[in-house]
């Protein structure tokens, strides 16, 4: 589809009755005099010693207010913001016009996860940055991520949830390994063409980092189970246990039928500093840390794994896995939870939604500051950190001002936890069990305009091309391998008979 | 769910166990190790592949009780269900014909040593083997050692079988009599600690196995990272194996006492549980 189709395609869609009638009722001036919605939310000082949701949703009354708001534009640039093109203005208006379930609908037309993406999706950097109340107006722009939830959640706890619809089955086999939001999106999508498709995914339990990684605070494990159970419906098969590389290769699953495969395998290894004392005990990285708390409940005395936390915590890093190492920690209770981030407080990666909640939660930020080395008692448990002050130079090929150490500024910070979040890389068993796969010296997988890699038949997407990434771009490259994955069956399999 | 087809006890404290794993048996390579999780509340624990039977889609494992965990699966009998069982996880161990092998394994480290004696064996080396515990009763899979070495060497601490003695007595004795190609030393940190010492004293090309704490096993936590000529490497991928003359080895041994006071509350708790509920037991 070209981008003149879509603004027809759109146009079309806007001139409907409802849509016209709608539009009507209020005066866009009124419209745009609305003032937009605040997210309740739990009290930071009862929520940062629970896992309560933060967030706490919408009412139907503060959904339809935010939703009159939106000027259902000619041409609705909010789109263009969106890595997976929902259809914006149309859910919206579902929703001013009462019929929820209807903007539900909608959202899955685009987007199995819905209630996933209301949550995590960095919204004011995507579609609602490219709201016209944004691009023309200088307002806040619609609050499309809350009204995204809104109606997601709504279906859920309503139990009228549907099922996309699907093509019949062709009974053609596709293997998709991982189940990130990447793998679930190309799964879901294949099942709506028709295909017999297979999640497989390494770990005992399926979501990938948004059940390891993410915490319950931030998204609620029964909502990511839910939206699995709604692929399940569709016809998707898992299976959990078993790493492809390991378990069995690509070519045995060849073998077994398989006629396509889509490699969604994320970028789960951590990196470290590589700086003294570094392995110490009570310094782990934030993948173990929320691994062990949200994977393997950890902090639950009624489990058998254990997690080390302490009464001061530094996290190293700024952005999301920082951000959640770091509530995840005070909530366990941590007196001080610290983060130490070389660069200013403007320039974390990390939401600024999840900055003004850490903040909130009595979080202390340590910016322009790097550790240089740790020190530990004698049975090996680190108990301080030594930290160099920086400042910040020239920007770098990222944009952002480069921290430059000063010198004789180190101070030592005492700590009985050190997590560290400074990035990870992609998992590397696919590229090591395929050695004529090609990757970038970065060792994530190179793939073409359709997310095929230089190996036919099979394609790639999410972290482990992009390198660590977000959700919705995970989503869209399943979007977009499962119309890549569909042409190469026409033209090869299909072609054939 | 993997269910348990046999059980049985080499020792006090060592168990053996037969588990369907048909995918797992088919793939897995000497050197391999799985995880796997008894019930819901459980914690993932690798284990080494120590058989596999390809055709009964079986794998075997060893284990010896020494914490809440590695307890509850001694408990557990023939015909019971496994939660979960992954793998076969790590790099398989370098298989070729290097002339004379001398493998050394230290209590429960003889199982992961087995594989590759056999292995070895079978690619015409000459092999070696020493097996070291404590005492006669702890001594496990002599017979299978037996089979596929070209000599067995067994040393115990109190002399109650084979010879008294250390296991690096038994390797000093065997390096100072002929020449060793290659060694691969498996078992608790100190021992292959020393055995590498051993090994490097002679030149003697090294391999341990490391048995460091885990939680994915897939590259993805670090936990199991360790120090190997000054680089920090992950074992559950880049290993287990590793040149032993090059592993920052008290480095590992502080690190496998991360969790001890923890994991030693929690054994205490759940030995007093099971007083509580005697018919558990
Ligand atoms: C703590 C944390 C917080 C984050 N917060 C946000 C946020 O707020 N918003 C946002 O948009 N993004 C966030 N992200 C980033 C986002 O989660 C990732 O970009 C996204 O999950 C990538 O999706 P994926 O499907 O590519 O991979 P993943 O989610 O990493 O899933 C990969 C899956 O593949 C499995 N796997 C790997 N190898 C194999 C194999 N060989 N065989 C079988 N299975 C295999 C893994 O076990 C895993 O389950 C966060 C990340 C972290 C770690
Ligand atoms: C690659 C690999 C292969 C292994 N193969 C085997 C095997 O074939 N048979 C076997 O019995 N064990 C093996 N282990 C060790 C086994 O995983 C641990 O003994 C087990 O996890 C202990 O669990 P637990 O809950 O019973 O004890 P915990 O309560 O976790 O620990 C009790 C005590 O045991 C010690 N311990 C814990 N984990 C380890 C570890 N990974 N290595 C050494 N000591 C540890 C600690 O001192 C701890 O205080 C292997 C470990 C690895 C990493
Ligand atoms: S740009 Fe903003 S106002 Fe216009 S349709 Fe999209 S959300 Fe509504
Ligand atoms: S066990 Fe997690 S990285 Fe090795």
């Amino acid at each position: 589809m070209t981008k003149e189709l879509d603004k027809e395609y759109y146009k079309a869609e806007r001139k409907a009755e409802w849509r016209n009638k709608l539009r009507k009722e209020i005066k866009s001036k009124e419209r745009t005099n609305v003032v937009r919605v605040h997210m309740p939310e739990a009290d930071p000082n009862v929520r940062n010693k629970s896992n309560i949701e933060v967030n706490k949703g919408l009412t139907l009354e503060m959904a339809v207010s935010e939703s009159s708001r939106c000027l259902d534009c000619v041409v609705p640039t909010c789109v263009s913001g969106c890595p997976v093109g929902t259809n914006i203005p149309k859910f919206v208006k579902y929703i001013e016009s009462g019929d929820i379930l209807g903007a539900a609908k909608v959202l899955k037309e685009n987007n199995s996860l819905p209630a996933i993406c209301g949550r995590v999706c960095p919204q004011e950097i995507q579609c609602e940055a490219q709201c016209v109340y944004v691009k023309k107006l200088s307002k806040e722009g619609s609050a499309i991520g809350y009204l995204e939830r809104f109606a997601a959640d709504y279906e859920r706890e309503s139990g009228n949830s549907s099922i996309p619809e699907l093509a019949s089955p062709n009974g053609i086999k596709m293997a998709v390994i991982g189940s990130g939001p990447a793998g679930l999106t190309v799964a879901g999508e294949l099942a709506k063409f028709g295909y017999d498709v297979t999640v497989f995914e390494a770990l005992h339990d399926l979501g990938g980092v948004l059940k390891y990684g993410i915490p319950e605070f931030r998204l609620p494990k029964d909502i990511v189970d839910f939206e699995i159970n709604t692929i399940k419906q569709m016809g998707v098969k898992f299976i959990t246990n078993f790493i492809v590389g390991k378990t069995a290769s690509i070519n045995d699953l060849k073998n077994e039928g398989f006629k396509a495969f889509f490699v969604a395998s994320g970028a789960g290894l951590p990196n470290f500093m590589n700086i003294p004392g570094e392995n110490f005990n009570g310094i782990q990285s934030a993948n173990e840390f929320l691994t062990r708390v949200n994977l393997m409940n950890g902090a639950d005395a009624n489990f058998d794994t254990p997690v080390h936390t302490g009464k001061n915590v530094v996290i190293v890093g700024g952005g999301n896995t920082a951000m959640d190492s770091v509530r995840t920690a005070k909530r366990m209770g941590a007196e001080r939870a610290m983060i130490v981030y070389r660069r200013s407080q403007e320039e974390m990666p990390a939401r600024a939604e999840e900055v003004k909640h850490a903040i909130e939660e009595g979080i202390e930020f340590i910016n322009l500051a790097s550790p240089i080395e740790y020190f530990a008692n004698v049975n090996g448990m680190v108990t301080k950190m030594r930290v160099q002050k920086m400042q910040l130079g020239e920007p770098d090929a990222s944009g952002r001002r480069r921290p430059q150490p000063i010198e004789g500024s180190e101070y030592d910070i005492d700590v009985d936890s050190v997590i560290i979040a400074v990035g990870v890389s992609p998992n590397p068993i696919i590229q090591q069990s395929m050695p004529d796969l090609e990757v970038t010296k970065w060792n994530t997988i190179k793939v073409d305009e359709n997310m095929m890699t230089s190996i036919p038949g099979l394609f790639a997407g999410g972290d482990i091309v992009r390198g660590g990434a977000t959700v919705i771009l995970a989503m869209g490259d399943g979007r977009k391998a499962a119309q890549g994955m569909h042409k190469y069956i026409n033209e090869t399999i299909l072609a054939e008979v | 769910m993997f269910k348990i087809v046999k059980k049985e006890f080499l020792s006090e404290n060592v168990a053996r166990l037969v588990i369907e794993a048909p995918y797992i048996a088919k793939s897995r390579k000497a050197g391999n190790f799985i995880i796997l999780r008894i019930d819901k509340n459980g914690e993932r624990i690798p284990l080494t592949i120590a058989d596999a039977d390809m055709e009964q889609g079986t794998i075997t494992v060893i284990v010896q009780r020494v914490g809440v965990s590695s307890h509850k699966l001694c408990a557990m009998n023939a015909g019971e269900m496994l939660l979960d069982v992954v793998g076969p996880l790590g790099t398989a161990t370098h298989i070729a014909k290097i002339g004379t092998v001398l493998c050394a394994g230290g209590g429960v480290g003889v199982a992961p040593l087995f594989p590759i004696v056999q292995a070895m064996k079978l690619a015409g080396n000459r092999v070696i083997t020493v097996i070291a515990a404590r005492t006669k009763d702890l001594v496990i899979l002599e017979d299978e050692m037996r089979a596929y070495s070209d000599e067995l060497i067994i040393m115990t601490d109190d002399g109650s079988l084979g010879t008294k003695g250390l296991v690096t007595q038994g390797m000093e004795e065997v390096i100072q009599r002929e020449k060793v190609n290659e060694a691969v030393v498996i078992g608790p940190a100190v021992m292959m600690k020393f055995a590498a010492l051993t090994t490097k004293k002679y030149n003697i090309p090294t391999v341990a196995s490391l048995n460091t704490i885990m939680v994915d096993g897939t590259g993805m936590c670090g936990a199991c990272r360790v120090s190997v000529g000054g680089k920090t490497e992950f074992v559950c991928v880049s290993g287990p194996e590793f040149d032993a003359h090059k592993v920052n080895f008290d480095e590992m041994l502080n690190r496998l006492k991360a969790y001890k006071t923890k994991e030693a509350e929690g054994y205490r708790d759940y030995l007093k549980s099971l007083e509580a509920t005697p018919a558990l037991v």
